[in-house]
Formats: C-alpha cells, sequence, structure tokens
C-alpha cells in the first residue's frame, strides 16, 4: 500500500508542482505586501496581518487538498464526473436564491466565517463533465447533437452564473473553446469568434466617428463591412479556391464604393452608410444566386456569411447600446481607450498602470511601492495583485511571473497530449483554457488591454475559493497524469 | 486510444499562449520601461510638506532687537478634499466659512477663481492644499481652528510673519511680500504665497535671512489622508534657520536723527569713518516699518506709493543732488593733488567770480583768501580760479586731457559710481565727463568757463547724501575709506571682505591738513571767517562743511557735511534738508546734534530747547499737484 503510494508520489509532474509551489510563495508575499500597512503598529497587530495570515491558512488547505487529491484513486473522477457536475450545479442554482446581496451579485455563500463562491468551483466539475462527455465511446464532434450536448453542459453553469450577476466568472466558460478545438471543433470557428471580437471592438470603437468629415457615413460602418467582405473573399478562396472571382469582386466593390464617394464628395451628399452596408448586401446576394445557378452551394454559404456579417456588425451595436448595461459599456469604452475617465470608471485601471509603470526596470523593492499600499489600486490583493508585483518587481519581477505562467501551460499540454486515457487528456485542455483566459483577462485589465474584468489570477490573487477550485483544477490533472505515468511504467 | 487527426492542433494552441505571453510583456515593456510613471506615481502619493525655516532676526549694532517674527495663519484649501465632500453629500457651507474668515462670498469667489488660474498660481493642483486666506489673525484663528471640523478640505498653514521692536529705520529694513510669480517661473526654490524680501536689507540679504526651508516628504493615500513618512524619511531635509544679522545701525542715533528730520523732506547719513559702518541712514519722509506687515499691507502700500512726498522713497541712497560748496573739499584735494594749488595759494575775491561778461557772486569776505581760509569762507572765487588753473593748465595738451584728469580724481574720492552699500538700487550720482561736455558744446567748442560751475558743486554734478558722508569720512580718515555698510555680522560669521577692504583714493595726508583746518574754522571760527558756526560744540571739534545747492525746482537745499572729533574721528556725517535754504540753518544744527548724541550718549539741557525747536519745525515742500486728465 505505502509502496504504491510512493510510486504516486513520485509519478506526480515535478516541474508543475515546482511552478504551482513557487506561485503559491510569491504569491503569499506579494499579498503581505498589498495589505502591509503604513501605520506604526502593524508589526505588531494581528488584525492587520488579516489578510496575509487568511492566505497561510488557504494555502495550507490548498496543500491539503492536493495531498487527498493524490491519495485518491483518480479513476473516481471519470465515474464521478456527471455526479459531480450535477452537484455543483445543484449548488450554484441553490445559490442565486440562498446567497445574500454582496455589491449586487448573488455569489458568494457564507458558511460561518468563511465566505465561498460556488461558481469557483463550477470550473472543475463542468471540466469533468466536458472530459467525461468528450471520451465517451465514438463521440465525435462532427453531428448537431454532438454539439448540442456539450454546448448545453458548458452553458448551463453560464446561464446560471449570470442569473448570479457575475458576467465575469462566467465568461470564464468560453474558454472551453480551446479543448473543443483540440478535440475536433472546426478551426474556422474560433477565427470567426476572434472575428466576431475584432468586428466587434470596430463597430464600437468606430461608431460615431464621421467618415471624411461626410455628414452621414461612419467609420465603423465602412470598416466593419469591409472587413466583412474581405473575410468573404478570403474564404472564397480558401474553400473554392476561387481567385478570379475573388479578384472580380474586390475590383467591383472598390469601384462601386470608390464611386459613390466620389459623388458625395464632387456632387451631392449620398447617405453613405445604407449605400455601404446595401453594396455589401449585393456581393452576397450575388453570391448566393451564383450559388444557385452553379450549383455549387458553398458560394450560397459565403453569401449567407456576409449576410449574417452584416446583421453582426448591425446588432453590436444595438446589443452596446441597448442591452450592455452603462457601468459595462463604460468599461469596454475604456478598454479599448475610447473614453479617458480617470476619476471614474479608468480610475482604477489608471492608478493601476501608474502603480505598475512606476516600478520601473526593477521595482521598488518589497513593501516599498507606495501605490499599492496607499491603496490607489483597488482590489489590490485579490483581482488587483499584479500590481503589487509590478510596483515592487518591475519589469524583470513580471517578467518571470509570465514566463512562470507560460512555462506551466506549455507544462500542462505537453502532459495532456501523453495521455492514454481521452479522459485525463480533454480534461488536461480545460485545465491549460481556464487558467489561460483568467491570464488574458486578469493582467488584461490591470494593464489596460482588456475591460475590466473582476476575475482571480490563479495562484496569486487572495481568496480560498480561488485557491481551492485552481488546486483541484491542477491537482486532479497531476492526479490523472501520475496515474498514467505510474500504470504504464508497471506496464512496461 | 485510436488515432487522433487533431493532433497538429496542439501547435496553434502554443502559439496562441506564446502570443498571449508575447503581447502582455510588450505592454510591461511599454508602461514600466518606455513610459515613466515614476513621476505621475510620485505625484498621487507623495504629499511634500514645506518646513518653514525661521527667518534671521535683526540686531543692531548694540544688541538691539529690531526685527523679529510672529506666527501667523494662512488658510488653505485643497479642492480636490472639498469636491469629494460635495460628492459624499456634506458640502461644506460655504457662507459660514466666510463668516469665520471675516471675507465677503464674492471676495471668496475671486480668490478661488484666481487660486485656480494657472496663470496667476502656476503650480496649482487639486490635490495639493492651496492658499486661500494668508495672515490670519490670532483671533480668528482660534474661532477657525475650533470649527474647523465642519470644513474638510480647510486647513491652516503656519507662518512666520516680521515683527518690529522700533519703528525706525524702515528704509534700511525694507519689508518682505509675496514672492512675485515671475521669480516663482525662474527660481525653484519659491512657490507661490512665499514670502521673499522685496526691498531694503530684507532684500539684500535675502538667502542669508531666509534659510532654507526644508521638507518632510509624507504619504498620502486614496483618501487624502496621511498615512507615514516615505522611505522613513530618509528624503526630509530639516529647514535651516536663517542667520541672524547685526547692523551697524546705532537704533538711539538713527531714532533721534529721524525725529530731528520731523516734516521735513531729506537725509542723514552717520558713518563710523574707521570702519566704514553706517551708524544712521534716515531718510525722510519715512514710514512705520510695521504697516507692511499682516492683512492690511496691500492697503498700506498704496497709501504710502501715492504719498506726494514719496516716504518709500529712500532720498539717503537712492536720490541725487548737486552738492553745491560741500563739493569744495573734493576740489581742494584734487587741486593740490594735481599741483595745481598749495595750501598757502590765494585767489582773490570781490563778491564773487567775474570774467568778462560772466559773474559768479560770493559774499562778503575778507580777500584774497588761502586754502584753508576758501574752505572755512565758502568762497567761490577761489574754486573758480582754480577750477581754471588746472583746466587751462599747459602741463595737459588740452583741455580735454586736463578734465578727464579732474573726473578720476573725483571718482576717487566716491563720487560718480556706486559706493556699494549693501542696499538694493543705490544711486550712482553724476560726474560728467569729456566726451559729456563734447555732446553738449561740440568736440573742442567748450572753454574751462563753460564748466565752471562744477568748481562750487553746481552744473552738472550730483551726488547722493551717501556719497557726500563719504567724502566726510575719507577726509576724517586723511585719505582713506572703507565702503559705507549696513551690516557688521552675518550670524556668528563675517561680512563680505568687500567691505573690510580699505581703499586708498591716492591723494597724500599732508593735503588734507588745510582742508580739515578750514573745516574746523567754518565751524568754530579762528580763521578770517566761518559759515557754521551754529555747528560748534563746545567739547567737541567737529570740522564740517556747508553747503547750500541751488535747486530748479524750488528753495534751495540744505547740505552740511562734518566729522568729530578732528583727532580720532568717531563720526562722519551728512545732512540735507531739501528746500531748507542756507546749508547752516538747517543741515549744521542737525549734524551738530547728531555729533553730541553720538559722541556723548546725550544732549545736554541747554540745548534740549534747539532739539524741539528743530524737531517740530516744518519745512515741507509745496507738492505738486499731478493733474490727471
Amino acid at each position: 500500500m505505502s509502496k504504491e503510494h510512493n510510486s504516486i508520489f513520485a509519478a506526480i509532474d515535478r516541474p508543475t508542482v515546482i511552478i504551482y509551489l513557487l506561485l503559491l510563495i510569491v504569491g503569499w508575499f506579494n499579498i503581505y505586501s498589498a495589505s502591509y500597512d503604513y501605520s506604526p503598529g502593524f508589526f505588531l497587530d494581528f488584525e492587520a496581518h488579516r489578510t496575509a495570515t487568511m492566505q497561510l491558512i488557504w494555502i495550507g488547505v490548498g496543500l491539503v487538498t492536493a495531498l487527498c487529491i493524490t491519495l485518491i484513486d483518480s479513476s473516481y473522477y471519470s465515474q464521478l464526473a456527471y455526479i459531480i457536475y450535477g452537484c455543483i450545479i445543484l449548488l450554484l442554482i441553490a445559490t442565486i436564491f440562498i446567497a445574500p446581496d454582496t455589491k449586487g451579485s448573488h455569489s458568494w455563500l457564507y458558511i460561518g466565517p468563511v465566505a465561498i463562491q460556488p461558481a469557483e468551483f463550477g470550473k472543475f466539475a463542468t471540466s469533468l463533465a466536458v472530459a467525461k462527455m468528450l471520451s465517451e465511446e465514438g463521440f465525435k464532434l462532427n453531428n448537431f447533437r454532438s454539439y448540442l450536448r456539450v454546448g448545453l453542459l458548458i452553458l448551463l453553469p453560464i446561464g446560471i452564473i449570470v442569473l448570479q450577476q457575475e458576467t465575469g466568472s462566467a465568461l470564464v466558460y468560453f474558454s472551453f473553446i480551446l479543448v473543443l478545438y483540440r478535440r475536433g471543433l472546426p478551426g474556422l470557428i474560433p477565427v470567426l469568434g476572434a472575428a466576431a471580437i475584432l468586428l466587434f471592438i470596430l463597430v464600437i470603437k468606430y461608431s460615431g466617428i464621421p467618415f471624411l468629415e461626410s455628414n452621414d457615413g461612419e467609420l465603423g460602418v465602412m470598416i466593419s463591412m469591409f472587413i466583412v467582405f474581405l473575410i468573404s473573399l478570403g474564404l472564397l478562396i480558401g474553400y473554392r479556391k476561387d481567385i478570379r472571382l475573388a479578384l472580380i469582386m474586390l475590383v467591383s466593390y472598390v469601384g462601386i464604393v470608390g464611386l459613390i464617394i466620389a459623388i458625395d464628395r464632387l456632387f451631392v451628399a449620398l447617405p453613405l452608410n445604407t449605400l455601404f452596408t446595401a453594396t455589401t448586401a449585393i456581393a452576397a446576394v450575388f453570391l448566393v444566386v451564383w450559388g444557385i445557378a452553379t450549383r455549387r452551394s458553398s458560394y450560397a454559404w459565403i453569401g449567407l456569411f456576409i449576410v449574417s456579417g452584416i446583421a453582426f456588425c448591425l446588432f453590436a451595436n444595438y446589443f452596446f447600446e441597448h442591452i450592455l448595461q452603462n457601468y459595462q459599456q463604460m468599461r469596454i469604452k475604456v478598454a479599448f481607450g475610447m473614453e479617458d475617465d480617470p476619476r471614474g470608471v479608468g480610475y482604477n485601471v489608471n492608478q493601476s498602470k501608474i502603480a505598475i509603470g512606476s516600478g520601473g526596470l526593477l521595482g521598488k523593492g518589497f513593501l516599498h511601492g507606495t501605490q499599492t499600499k496607499l491603496k490607489y489600486v483597488p482590489e489590490q490583493a485579490t483581482d488587483f495583485i499584479f500590481c503589487t508585483i509590478g510596483e515592487e518587481y518591475g519589469f524583470v519581477g513580471c517578467l518571470t511571473i509570465i514566463v512562470l505562467y507560460a512555462a506551466l501551460l506549455m507544462r500542462l499540454i505537453t502532459l495532456a497530449e501523453r495521455q492514454h486515457q481521452m479522459f485525463a487528456q480533454v480534461y488536461g485542455y480545460c485545465v491549460v483554457g481556464i487558467i489561460l483566459f483568467h491570464l488574458i483577462v486578469n493582467i488584461g485589465m490591470v494593464l489596460g488591454l482588456t475591460p475590466v474584468i473582476g476575475i482571480p489570477l490563479p495562484f496569486l490573487s487572495y481568496g480560498g475559493s480561488s485557491m481551492l477550485s485552481f488546486t483541484l483544477l491542477i491537482w486532479i490533472f497531476l492526479r490523472l497524469n501520475a496515474n498514467e505515468q505510474s500504470s504504464y511504467s508497471a506496464k512496461g | 486510444m485510436s488515432i487522433d487527426k487533431y493532433q497538429n492542433r496542439v501547435w496553434p494552441i502554443r502559439i496562441v499562449i506564446l502570443l498571449v505571453a508575447i503581447v502582455l510583456v510588450a505592454q510591461l515593456f511599454n508602461l514600466q520601461i518606455v513610459h515613466d510613471y515614476q513621476e505621475a506615481a510620485e505625484n498621487i502619493s507623495f504629499y511634500r510638506k514645506t518646513l518653514y525655516a525661521p527667518r534671521g532676526l535683526i540686531y543692531d549694532r548694540n544688541g538691539e532687537l529690531l526685527v523679529y517674527n510672529q506666527q501667523a495663519f494662512d488658510v488653505m484649501i485643497t479642492e480636490s478634499e472639498v469636491r469629494k465632500a460635495d460628492h459624499e453629500g456634506h458640502p461644506i457651507d460655504t457662507l459660514a466659512l466666510c463668516q469665520l474668515l471675516s471675507i465677503t462670498k464674492e471676495e471668496f469667489i475671486t480668490r478661488m477663481n484666481d487660486i485656480k488660474d494657472k496663470s496667476k498660481n502656476v503650480g496649482y493642483s487639486a490635490l495639493v492644499p492651496q492658499r486661500l486666506i494668508t495672515q490670519l489673525s490670532p483671533t480668528d484663528y482660534a474661532s477657525l481652528q475650533e470649527m474647523l471640523y465642519k470644513f474638510p478640505g480647510i486647513t491652516t498653514q503656519s507662518r512666520t510673519l516680521r515683527e518690529y521692536n522700533s519703528h525706525h529705520a524702515a528704509h534700511t529694513l525694507g519689508y518682505i511680500g509675496e514672492v512675485p510669480p515671475e521669480i516663482v517661473n525662474e527660481n525653484p526654490y519659491y512657490h507661490p504665497g512665499d514670502y521673499i524680501g522685496i526691498s531694503g536689507l530684507e532684500k539684500q540679504y535675502e538667502e542669508v535671512l531666509r534659510g532654507h526651508n526644508g521638507i518632510e516628504i509624507l504619504l498620502r493615500d486614496k483618501h487624502g489622508r496621511i498615512q507615514g513618512s516615505y522611505d522613513n524619511g530618509q528624503h526630509d531635509h530639516a529647514p535651516v534657520p536663517g542667520k541672524d544679522l547685526t547692523l551697524s545701525i546705532d537704533i538711539e542715533l538713527q531714532a533721534f536723527g529721524e525725529m530731528l528730520m520731523a516734516n521735513k523732506v531729506g537725509s542723514i547719513v552717520a558713518i563710523e569713518p574707521k570702519t566704514g559702518e553706517v551708524l544712521a541712514l534716515v531718510s525722510k519722509p519715512d514710514y512705520d516699518p510695521s504697516l507692511l506687515v499682516g492683512r492690511q499691507k496691500a492697503h498700506n502700500y498704496n497709501t504710502l506709493i501715492n504719498d506726494p512726498h514719496k516716504p518709500l522713497l529712500n532720498r539717503a541712497i537712492m536720490t541725487k543732488y548737486p552738492p553745491g560748496s560741500t563739493f569744495k573739499t573734493a576740489n581742494a584735494l584734487v587741486f593740490q593733488k594735481e599741483g595745481i594749488i598749495t595750501a598757502s595759494t590765494a585767489y582773490p575775491c570781490s563778491h564773487g567770480y567775474h570774467v568778462g561778461n560772466f559773474h559768479l557772486g560770493c559774499h562778503g569776505h575778507a580777500s584774497p583768501l588761502d586754502l584753508a581760509n576758501s574752505i572755512a569762507n565758502s568762497c567761490n572765487a577761489y574754486y573758480c580760479y582754480a577750477l581754471r588753473a588746472m583746466l587751462d593748465n599747459k602741463k595737459y595738451e588740452n583741455i580735454h586731457e586736463s578734465f578727464e584728469v579732474w573726473k578720476r580724481d573725483i571718482v576717487q574720492l566716491g563720487f560718480g559710481y556706486r559706493l556699494g552699500i549693501d542696499l538694493p538700487n543705490e544711486n550712482r550720482g553724476f560726474i560728467p565727463n569729456a566726451d559729456y561736455y563734447d555732446k553738449i558744446y561740440g568736440k573742442n567748442r567748450w572753454r574751462s568757463l563753460s564748466v565752471v560751475s562744477i568748481a562750487i558743486g553746481q552744473g552738472e554734478v550730483d551726488a547722493t547724501p551717501l556719497q557726500l558722508a563719504n567724502l566726510a569720512s575719507i577726509i576724517a580718515n586723511r585719505g582713506y575709506y572703507y565702503k559705507p555698510h549696513l551690516v557688521k555680522a552675518i550670524g556668528n560669521g563675517h561680512i563680505d571682505t568687500a567691505y573690510t577692504k580699505r581703499h586708498d583714493i591716492g591723494i597724500p595726508q599732508e593735503y588734507f591738513a588745510p582742508v580739515v583746518q578750514g573745516m574746523q574754522w567754518a565751524v568754530n571760527g579762528g580763521g578770517t571767517g566761518s559759515t557754521a558756526r551754529v555747528a560748534q560744540l563746545d567739547s567737541i571739534t567737529i570740522c564740517g562743511k556747508t553747503g547750500t545747492a541751488e535747486n530748479p525746482h524750488g528753495a534751495n537745499h540744505s547740505w552740511f557735511i562734518c566729522f568729530a572729533p578732528k583727532d580720532d574721528p568717531q563720526i562722519a556725517i551728512c545732512v540735507l534738508v531739501e528746500n531748507a535754504g542756507y546749508g547752516a540753518t538747517w543741515s549744521a544744527p542737525i549734524a551738530n546734534l547728531m555729533v553730541e548724541k553720538y559722541i556723548k550718549r546725550e544732549i545736554s539741557e541747554a540745548r534740549q530747547p534747539r532739539v524741539e525747536s528743530i524737531s517740530k519745525a516744518v519745512i515741507l515742500p509745496p507738492v505738486k499737484q499731478t493733474t490727471k486728465k
């Protein structure tokens, strides 16, 4: 028995564990520093050390959890995946009703002095369920039924968490696209997804900016229409290898648009927005008709793509103006540099950039950061913990942290690729996707690249729920991997 | 596990991770290396608190404290705090604040606009306390302090103001005021609202008196609360107090001089010849220095600047006058030095100097007179003869050359240039050169007779009372002087060596004997005549010379220069009373009393009525009405 345990311990991937422990240690010191106070009695005051002490407890809880996971037989995860998922879903639903109002969201449960956020545990539960489904015998991402099943599996927690008013945590579940892509989701989907985000940014960012001083013609409409058109030409070349038609269409499109602009500039003012959209729509109609006439359905599909592109652009504007809340609009505008709002929403981002920027190359040193200590940066122990690193350890410190994370992700991919069990491989990619998403959104936010979305930085941010959630995520995978190693080395 | 046909997709995934890392690092590089956020961070979190250095005190030569510091309070406003209170729903009651500060709401609004105007208030920041009201009186401060908790964003800042123990020597002491914007722009030491010496010694010795303000860097959190000192105060500097000045002024003598000159326009300059220390520097009319302190300062300043008698003007050093007959002593020294005359050279005088159509009058006295008697009698003709003898002397190539020699010698005696007293805005007086006359008359178109009036201190020559006091000092020393100066010691240290360097004027001592003799006779009799018997003092031999300067604008200016005692002189004095007629009438008796006061420390009983009558005399020139259209 103990020999078996020994071999399991030996099979736990060492590089991952080292990075995991390093991040926990770095995290604790920065949380200590972030909660450090200039008041003279600080060193004697337990209450002042509360955050750092609590984090020490959370690290302990995390390590004990890791130990337990190591000792528990890994075959349970595959067997219990749906049950765990179901329980967590029920907990998430219950949370909506029993959680008190915390700054407008109903996502925190209070058990005595401890607050937990069930949405954090939805990540590993959903990962287990997705791994279970994708590793089913004969499950292939090539039919509608499969997409529907896996889609529902992922969208269910998203829907519940949105109902909890925790949009930030809900967005994390889109990171499952990564594992779906790895398991056969057409590459076009993430590309189109990225294109949609790009279009959305362009439409929002340049809406209302007049094109060439014209009275009716917005830069946002112009650019987005042209991009939709260009993508359709790309599809035409990519799928039909029809370079000739693509060239003819490009020349005629540019010609018509140029003519419209020329008339508008030289003679009479034209409704440019409408005419650009119409020109693009004509291209779509042409492709659909051409497809039907030549009996090649893919032309028609590309035509329909243009139509949906136009619809998306129109919808994006509507979505931004009418569906998003004011504060969400502001966060997006600040992130896209449309609004300079250093007193309002932009305040946090601005202070965060100043704190990190003032760190310079080598930083101000442990406990010597001023901006973070003096509470200019909000949520400095949780969502904005990266600021403390930036201010006190400078560019070198930040670079080290990002290299650590990149190394961790690369290592996890390497391990996932080694798996012979589909369940373990899929689960590994789920972990990679979730951690990557957190990095992009959290570090992007503190650096002013992405909108302010409050999600923690894995292993570094203060908090029991996120500590436990990420430990579960990564350690279950390490255990699955260890099992694989030991069973194969036993066989070999 | 079946063959994985999507195995290659691991690469796009790895590339995406790499790209994410690169983008994040690039943005970090941009923020931390390319941009400089250091200053932005410091501006936000550092509160640089100025620790004001106490200004140096000023003592008179006997250790009498003249100027010291008094605490006053400025009311500061931090706009960001005020706005925050506004947002939080408990705005400050501006009206109540105005009442506490005893200002009107309109004044408050104007002041706030001035504060926010970057052209008037260069370093404006809403985060930093700005001066709302300066120099709150102690009573207003007390009532404000009690209510301060009601006004978030309002704080007080302790400052030191000047306080005066004596109400004399205003021109010498000068005053301090808020630093003007142009100085704030060019000198980073000063911040708007700081004080700086504006005139007098306060200006001259600004850097000595002010010391060096200290700084304390405090850390201020998001809510503006002070969280402690930055880096354990390692970057703080304690203020360096200003150094004290010990003046050469004898405040008792100064006060006595001011009393004698009451209701007159003019100056008294008294110098200790052996050192060049100025014992008294009276300029009348003057003002009480305490008028230019405190919140009434602007009002008082306006009154003073509009006074037609110009009380802010320090006539002793800033106004030049024709020196009149006092200048004869200088000429007597120059003519002897250049070998034109000797002590025994005599010239005739028949009620003046007459050449052809040229007539320059003189009063009745014996004739001819030798040099000493020419001074004792103040003979005009003597100096006309002697000057022409010099200018037309054959040993010089032409009048151009001889005039330049004369001018050089006169300048050696301290005329025509600033003496360099330690006060700002000294006037240099005026001594013409040959080129000057070339311009007036045309080259070689002027003769010695054209300029003869300079022989008796009229015409083109002008001098300040300080320069004539310095001349008296040179004669008292028989040939040298020290630059007149007002500061005897700076802290425990020495003064500028420029003031301790002896200036020899290059005239041999023996040439002073007839001049001193003449000045002695002028006051005490003994020669063939005397012009200043009123200046005689029984126990002390005063040597003096009167002057009556013609003044195109009105009655003659009354001059008197003297030194005493004759041997081992302790004081040299110049008195000028504008529009007071003959030098002997007013200036000589004033100088005489000054000598007695300084040497004997008090005025004898018998002469008290004289003190009274002089100090009560009113000799104010008629005020020219400046007509405004």
